[in-house]
């Protein structure tokens, strides 16, 4: 059995296999010894419990049994049934339930203690060679008893009990407020070895559950509360204590899908890196995401648009109109659009449906537009901790994720802080309208973008049926130009261009003439230079011809006079 | 007294709830049924399996299952009023 392999530490601890619970508990619920669930109707005491045991009894070959004191055992196992855990196999090897429950049929007549169950119970796990147990909703149980010291007395002989039989313990008990216990909760709470406490609750009319431990001897614990949710497989814990191992970070370029943005940002995003597209409504935040999500679909990519509030077929429509189709790869199946209604759950629903998605599809890429509607799942707080958390997710799955968050007023660092998951975003795109003469133009700036250069200039963005575009703001007296402005700025421009042209034409031709003539004369100097130097050698010819003759009679003179210059010339 | 009474009372050892129980038991069945009866005794801690097979989940627990309806007393019995109410006996003796 996995006990006898553990280490051995000084609390040995029971691993509840429940996702994130472990992290929380620093490993699992203290063996042998006694964890107490405490918390209102519906806050997921039993499921918690139930889930413990049936993962112990399926994952860990450690069999369980479940005394139930308030529901049927057909009850529990039926509302369990939506969650896969196959209660119904695993009551055939190593999961025992045993109704507790007193019934209508008792009369209470004295006072009475737990031997006999608990002989039952031990006798069970004898049996089974059980390593857990859970007594799900003891507090009726205890209320049966209606005497503080027996509580007491009773209590303290279940954890002896537990002791003894080296049964792990889980221990269910409503409470409806945490300051009006009731005595048993007071006991149970200073008996326990381990105290934790589910909350459930509405905030904006959405449904949030919080789990807290409360007290945990000998053993550290995550002291804050943390949000659980009940989900397909049953309950689940994020604490945010540990980020998914995320992929080795690359220095490789994705497309924004507008060529002159990833010009702007050196090459474009960075694959892998979240993206914060923030603006007030209508600044085409939107359009901005589709645009990347078009441009990776178009690579072959598979990307998850994650649409609140709008439909896929509304998606399609809209972005059409600016030349973004998505129709052929939503098709392809490339693309998969997945539209929820924002306030319809969590904001822990919403992250858990969209890790959901991300498992189904394996994008490569992830849009969510607007990251800003979590906080209609409960609350900016819990917007935060999961809008972080999503973009934790995409970090770790390797996931290039674009996020549009709407911002309400015109002041952007105000608006940025209350969701501060800019601080996250690796670029941060703002858009705004900026409103000049008469005109209503869309501005984007690049607020950050971690690892690369980029350009700190003002762009104009530009919606039209031929797509998405960029265009220089012009900067005039300080002030921006866009639309109509930078239109007229560029007409100016155009026209001292073509003037500018012009004159560059005529220097050019003067310049041309000039050199024209230059050759020519070059041309005449270097027939000069032809002429002169024939002449020259005519010159040198007559020249040599003279001396010549002179030579020859000088020759003649010396042999007539015997000169002995000659003779000597001769004999050498 | 025509219908026999047939009974059957789990106890753990001899812990204080179950001694008091026992006495508490004995004078009732003596007083009220006089010989009229049928009892089993079983203690938990030896013969737990009829304890499950019962559903005993308290001790002390006195089944009544005759005559019907069947009924459970918990507790050491020391509420006599309830005992004799439950076992149909009030102000016969």
């Amino acid at each position: 059995m996995a006990k006898s392999s553990r280490p051995p530490t000084l609390l040995e601890k029971v691993p509840t296999d429940i996702p994130g619970l472990d992290e929380i508990l620093h490993g699992g619920l203290p063996h042998g010894k006694t964890t107490l669930l405490l918390g209102g109707p519906g806050s997921g005491k039993t499921v918690l419990a139930l889930q413990t045991l049936a993962n112990g009894a399926s994952q860990r070959n450690e069999p369980g049994i479940f005394v139930a004191f308030e529901e049927s055992p057909a009850d529990i196992i039926r509302h369990a049934a939506s969650f896969g855990w196959n209660l119904a196999a695993l009551q055939k090897r190593n999961l025992f339930f045993l109704d507790a429950r007193l019934g209508p049929d008792s009369v209470k007549a004295g006072s009475f203690d737990l031997t006999g169950l608990l002989a039952i119970v031990a006798e069970k796990a004898r049996e089974m060679k059980a390593d857990r147990v859970v007594f799900d909703g003891i507090d009726v149980l205890l209320t049966l008893l209606d005497d503080p010291a027996a509580e007491r007395r009773e209590l303290f002989r279940l954890q002896r009990w537990l002791k003894d039989n080296r049964l792990t313990g889980i221990l269910t008990a409503k409470i409806v407020e945490e300051s009006t216990a009731g005595t048993y909760g007071a006991n149970l709470q200073f008996m326990a070895d381990c105290v934790i406490m589910l909350k459930h609750f509405l905030q904006n009319r959405i449904s949030l559950r919080n789990l807290w431990v409360m007290k945990y001897r000998g053993s550290g614990f995550y002291e804050n509360e943390a949000p659980i949710s009940i989900e397909r497989r049953g309950l689940e814990v994020s604490a945010g204590l540990r980020i998914e191992q995320a992929v080795p970070v690359t220095k490789r370029r994705i497309s924004t899908g507008v060529a002159r943005l990833d010009a702007m940002l050196d090459g474009g995003y960075f694959r892998g890196a979240s993206i914060l597209i923030t603006g007030s409504p209508g600044t085409s935040k939107s359009t901005l995401a589709a645009a990347f999500a078009a441009a990776a679909c178009k690579r072959g990519e598979r990307v998850v648009y994650v649409s609140f509030d709008e439909s896929a077929a509304e998606l399609v429509r809209n972005f059409s109109s600016v030349n973004i189709q998505l129709a052929p790869h939503v098709r392809s199946g490339r693309l998969l659009v997945h539209s929820v209604m924002a306030d319809s759950c969590s904001a822990k629903q919403h992250y858990s449906s969209i890790r959901d998605v991300l498992d189904q599809h394996r994008p490569s890429c992830l849009v969510i537009d607007p990251l800003s509607a979590l906080i209609k799942g409960g609350g900016d707080a819990i917007a935060q901790i999961f809008g972080e958390r999503l973009m934790h997710l995409g970090k770790a799955r390797g996931v290039t994720m674009v996020n549009t968050s709407l911002l309400h007023t015109a002041d952007q660092q105000e608006e940025a802080t209350s969701m501060q998951i800019s601080t996250i975003a690796d670029t941060w795109i703002h858009l705004s309208y900026v409103v000049q003469g008469g005109e209503r133009n869309r501005a984007l700036t690049i607020v950050k973008s971690r690892g690369m250069a980029h350009s700190n200039q003002v762009r104009e963005l530009i919606l039209s049926n031929q797509g998405l575009t960029l265009a220089d703001a012009y900067t005039a007296g300080g002030e921006v130009l866009m639309g109509t402005l930078r239109w007229q700025r560029e007409q100016a421009e155009a026209a001292q261009e073509v003037s500018a042209r012009d004159g560059v034409e005529a220097k050019r031709r003067e310049i041309e003439l000039e050199t024209e003539r230059m050759a020519y004369q070059l041309k005449l100097l270097e027939r000069s230079i032809v002429v002169k130097k024939a002449e020259l050698q005519q010159h040198l010819r007559g020249e040599h011809h003279r001396q010549d003759q002179r030579s020859a009679r000088a020759t003649t003179l010396g042999h007539k006079r015997r000169s002995d210059a000659i003779r000597k010339k001769g004999t050498k | 007294m025509s219908k026999k009474y047939l009974l059957r009372f789990y106890v753990s050892g001899d812990g204080p709830n179950s001694l008091r129980a026992r006495e508490n038991l004995r004078e009732i069945l003596e007083e009220h049924l006089n010989g009229s009866h049928t009892i089993e005794e079983i203690d938990v801690l030896s013969d737990p399996r009829r304890a499950l097979a019962d559903r005993i989940l308290v001790t002390p627990t006195l089944l009544k299952l005759k005559p019907g309806p069947e009924l459970r007393i918990v507790g050491n019995l020391s509420e006599r009023d309830l005992v004799l109410n439950a076992l149909g006996l009030r102000g016969k003796a």
